[in-house]
């Protein structure tokens, strides 16, 4: 995989009123990197995802997706987020559809593929994520970490060239984290995914991800390999929030 | 309209809810009288009576209809929303294929009762002199003496026999579309 810059954020700057929730980011995410990015809660880690496909809106500074800028709210727009999957903590999954439609929904609408082949697609992806007996069912008769892995499905369906992964497991049961973060990992190592997943899973940041953005009041602070960051965090506010997460 | 009230675009959202205060807040008697003797005065029409009638009681419905849609849309969370966009659906797939599906299920109900009110408002109608059902009712009493007590309870079984039928719809279109959940 070649080391080619797929997401680039420079001079990031976002408020929510007066309110300075990142400041001045850079960040070049490279294809088939996988970046975890961690740090205390109200540190914009959640905010940085969701500004790469524009579900919030940034006042300063660029992003480009594959040397695309992020154009305004429009068709353009929902042509480019296509392209980026997007796992959200409360899943999301659409309510009123089963978990096949949920899946089949994005490729028929937005790619105008043939139903038979979205669907065909579907089946082979809610295998991938061990789910495919559930296709039928609604998202309210799955536990939560099933519906997880359909909402990664339905994100995979669109063939997406990064994943964005907002505190996927954050409202899972805990033996329910273990059958989401198994299918990232997969992802990540085998599928050779570009990643940005923002989680408090150490044990996952240490085994797939390259780099490990550490995050506080808005701004990165740190940027380091997992080994580095989690042994000889550079940062006084690194160490002090991981002696924090890591004393139990 | 709902969906100009929650549109991004601001003067979308101003239309709708100008559209929404202005005929949900007018009487509906008024309505009807302003758009007789109004639109006649105006050079446009005049058109019948009847069609008057109807056309009003369209618009001055559609007001109540869209802030009930609107109150839908507002119960749908609004991850399903950004669940939506972000698979890369437009604001009008978003709304069409998402929301307002969703939004309907909890609105069927209130929607319903619009319905219902609808029918008995046509009673309005009168003051345009459209021969409805009440009107019918006070001219056999003033006209032909009929007593007066027959006359209207005959008036409220005939209002019912529109909408009894109606409330069944709405509670089996109820049924049916919360089944899947």
């Amino acid at each position: 995989m070649a080391d080619e810059a797929l997401v680039v954020l420079q001079g990031v700057n976002k408020w929510f009123g007066d309110l300075h929730v990142l400041r001045d980011i850079d960040l070049t995410i490279d294809r088939g990197e996988v970046v975890v990015v961690i740090g205390p809660s109200g540190s914009g880690k959640s905010t940085l995802c969701r500004v790469i496909n524009r579900l919030e809106p940034i006042q300063k500074g660029t992003i480009t997706i594959d040397g695309v800028a992020l154009p305004e709210e429009g068709k353009e727009l929902a042509r480019l987020r296509a392209d980026v999957g997007m796992v959200f903590q409360s899943f999301n999954l659409f309510a009123h559809k089963t978990v096949l439609q949920n899946v089949t929904l994005g490729p028929i609408k937005v790619r105008k593929t043939s139903k038979a082949q979205a669907a065909d697609q579907a089946m082979t992806l809610l295998e991938r994520v061990g789910i495919a007996d559930k296709a039928k069912r609604y998202p309210a008769e799955l536990s939560g970490g099933q519906q997880q892995r359909v909402a990664i499905a339905r994100a995979l369906a669109m063939d997406p060239k990064v994943m964005l992964f907002d505190e996927p497991t954050s409202a899972l049961d805990p033996e329910m984290i273990k059958e989401v973060l198994d299918v990232m990992l997969d992802l990540a190592q085998d599928a050779g995914m570009t990643m940005v997943v923002v989680t408090h899973e150490m044990g996952f940041a240490r085994s797939a991800a390259r780099r490990v953005v550490f995050m506080d009041q808005g701004a990165i602070v740190e940027i380091a390999s997992p080994e580095q960051f989690f042994s000889n965090p550079e940062s006084e506010r690194a160490q002090d929030f991981l002696s924090k997460i890591l004393a139990h | 309209m709902a969906a100009c009230r929650v549109s991004p675009v601001p003067p979308l959202q101003w239309f709708g809810a100008t559209y929404v205060e202005l005929f949900r807040n007018a009487p509906l008697s008024v309505l009807m009288l302003l758009f007789v003797f109004g639109l006649t005065k105006a050079g446009v029409g005049p058109y019948s009576f009847f069609a008057s009638a109807i056309v009003v009681l369209s618009i001055y419905t559609s007001a109540f209809l869209a802030e009930t849609f609107r109150a839908g849309i507002n119960t749908v969370a609004a991850g399903q929303a950004e669940a939506a966009r972000a698979i890369g659906l437009t604001f009008p797939q978003t709304l069409g294929i998402v929301v307002f599906p969703q939004a309907l299920r909890t609105v069927v109900g209130p929607i319903g009762n619009l319905f219902i009110a609808l029918i008995k408002n046509s009673s309005i109608a009168s003051v345009i002199s459209v021969l409805e059902l009440s009107k019918r009712s006070n001219l056999l009493i003033d006209q032909q003496g009929v007593s007066p007590i027959p006359v209207f309870l005959g008036a409220a079984v005939a209002y019912l026999i529109l909408t009894l039928p109606s409330g069944f719809l709405v509670g089996y279109v109820e049924r049916k579309v919360s089944i899947k959940r």
